[in-house]
């Protein structure tokens, strides 16, 4: 006979509606986890959309995403003509603030050279930019919408959407847009008309900067990376990073404090589920104290009251798991940044709660066992 | 009405029972002597404080007494000290409790109220419900076999912590004021199924009792004052041999 189950049964509501408090509060965590993976998914969408070979950056920068690297744009013509290169792209990034339905938009922009690395990798919808200026490759998480004008730049130039892709966005979350080169270089470093007077009048010539980010690079099939990477490095204004060395500057430095935020925030919700779990594991086995007294009292041994307990604390917790995975799965698409549920964390949570569970029912154990079975009789 | 002629089911000789050391001793039970026959059923008389719970306690193999001698059913239980998980099987063998607040569990109908002993015994399911049933018709509450405990009134709820007692056919029978929660009529009829339960399966019945009202339904009514046990006059019918 399950007596934790014919208990439960019983108190089928109250079960429930506690069982469902635990459930939210478990949601919590299981999000807190979803964000996190979300977040990580999101920071390396973008770099590995490219999947190339190499990074070509500014030196002693951890550039693009993690700093700020300039390399001037002939860059791109002098790393294709390394032995071992099989194509080159020069890009840009910078994050924009437009309007777009009414509503302000954060874009992040990658300006690449249409024909060459750097472009978006795949299309949902529309086509790539067959133009040199004013047409724009977005994200379908901005809402732009194909044959849409929306205004970008300090001078507001309006910009043609014309291909929609899905699920890029930076690590911030901001959707990913692609235009020119040129018009990237124009938007991040043309000076307005009146510095460009005052730098004239101050004897400087250069008032066009045409400086890029990055250089992508992929090479040849059996080309060596390391004897790549040497001969770029040699280059005194260039340095070359591997994709998973660019990976990690976003991993370690970029996302890191989220993740301990959102980590620490996790443990703090895990001991409150604790707590929770001890509690309402304890107020059942008070509210029980004579019937547990009752059974010992008729010949139930310590191992029939401590399966009763720890049957329904586990019962509760995986109870609350499956409501909060449930829940979770309902309503991740309607967060505003993407909350990823990976089956490996969602298993090490699931193992994590069945600890919690555990623990949480030590208390009530210690208290069945000092049940004295004498005070069913009373007196 | 007493076999004689039978062994005693409860032995119960020089026993004592105290609490605390030195100054804050205080002595529950003082050698305390006395049997009890199958089909007798025994009152347990006496003010509160005045140590019947202790004894009942003791002789329901819950508390250790300090010093001397229970036989239960043949079987010594305290000569020396006897580990925990003995004195569980002894309960869930031997001995039927009936409380003063019948204590069925509420979360289990009548049947599976009565069927639990059989379970904690390790019978299969099927054994275990037959029998509670038949003890349910046997006690006439039959009908309310599919009952919670809410759902019962005084006098049924009592019947089926009765049938609870009954449930592993024990020889010993132990109850705790069984008639303090019930009304006259009820009481009679709980002390006409504790002398039939005596009598059909030839067990022995302690009761605690306060309800004079009653005395006439005992064989023998003991009374306990500050832990020395005696006899009341007029409801003692027969002589009780020395086994001690």
């Amino acid at each position: 006979m399950n007596l934790a189950m014919r208990d439960i049964r019983h108190n089928k509501l109250r079960f429930a509606l506690t069982g469902m408090g635990l459930g939210l509060l478990l949601a919590l965590v299981i999000s807190m986890a979803g964000i996190y993976e979300g977040a990580l998914e999101d920071a390396l969408s973008l770099p590995r959309s490219v999947s190339v070979d190499l990074w070509v950056v500014q030196p002693r920068t951890k550039g693009p995403f993690a700093e700020p690297s300039r390399i001037p744009r002939d860059t791109r013509e002098l790393v294709q003509r390394i032995p071992g290169v099989a194509e080159a792209g020069a890009v840009t990034f910078q994050t924009v603030q437009t309007v777009a339905h009414g509503v302000p938009l954060r874009l992040f922009i990658q300006g690449y050279e249409p024909g060459r690395l750097g472009g978006p990798a795949e299309l949902a919808s529309g086509h790539g930019i067959t133009e040199s200026h004013y047409q724009i490759v977005a994200d379908v998480s901005s809402g732009l919408l194909l044959g849409e004008k929306v205004p970008i730049g300090p001078y507001q130039d309006l910009y043609t959407v014309v291909g929609l892709t899905r699920g890029m966005v930076d690590s911030a979350g901001n959707p990913a847009a692609w235009i020119t080169l040129l018009d990237a270089q124009t938007i991040q470093f043309n000076i307005p008309p009146p510095l460009q007077r005052r730098e004239k009048a101050a004897g400087r010539t250069q008032l066009v900067n045409k400086d890029v980010n990055a250089v992508l690079t992929l090479l040849q099939p059996g080309a060596a990376k390391e004897l790549v990477t040497q001969e770029i490095d040699r280059w005194k204004h260039l340095s070359a990073v591997t994709q998973q060395v660019q990976e990690s500057y976003l991993t370690e430095f970029v996302i890191n404090k989220m993740q301990r935020q959102l980590g620490l925030f996790m443990i703090i919700l895990i001991v409150v589920s604790t707590v929770v779990i001890a509690l309402v594991v304890y107020t059942m086995t008070m509210e029980k104290i004579r019937s547990i007294a009752t059974l010992k009292l008729i010949g139930a041994s310590e191992r029939t009251i401590i399966g009763l307990i720890l049957q329904q604390a586990l019962i509760l917790g995986i109870g609350g798991f499956g409501f909060g995975v449930a829940l979770i799965s309902l309503i991740k698409d309607y967060f505003p940044r993407r909350v990823q549920m990976e089956q490996g964390d969602v298993a090490i949570l699931f193992g994590i709660v069945i600890v919690v569970c555990l623990l949480a029912s030590t208390l009530s154990v210690r208290l069945a066992a000092k049940i004295d079975p004498a005070s069913a009789l009373g007196g | 009405m007493l076999a004689a002629e039978q062994a005693p089911l409860v032995q119960v000789g020089h026993l004592s029972k105290y609490f605390g050391d030195g100054e804050a001793r205080v002595d529950a039970l003082g050698d305390v002597c006395f049997n009890v026959f199958p089909r007798q059923v025994v009152g347990l008389l006496g003010p509160s404080g005045s140590g019947k719970t202790t004894l009942l306690n003791c002789i329901g193999c819950i508390l250790e007494p300090s010093s001397g001698r229970i036989t239960l059913d043949g079987e010594v239980v305290y000569d020396e000290r006897w580990l925990r998980s003995d004195l569980r099987r002894l309960r869930l063998e031997k001995i039927g409790f009936i409380f003063q607040a019948h204590n069925l569990l509420p979360f289990l109908d009548s049947t599976d109220n009565v069927a639990i002993v059989l379970d904690l015994a390790r019978f299969d399911a099927a054994t275990a419900r037959a029998r509670a049933i038949e003890l349910l018709d046997y006690l006439e509450v039959g009908h309310r076999k599919h009952a919670m405990p809410a759902a019962l009134s005084g006098g049924e709820a009592q019947r089926v912590a009765i049938a609870r007692a009954l449930a592993n056919r024990p020889r010993i029978i132990l109850a705790d004021e069984p008639t303090a929660a019930l009304d006259s009529q009820r009481t009679g009829i709980v002390m006409d199924l504790l002398r039939k339960v005596a009598v059909d399966q030839n067990a022995a019945i302690i009761a605690v009792t306060h309800d004079e009202k009653i005395f006439d339904r005992f064989d023998r009514i003991y009374q306990l004052r500050d832990g020395q046990l005696g006899v009341i006059e007029g409801y003692a019918d027969h002589q009780q041999p020395s086994l001690w």
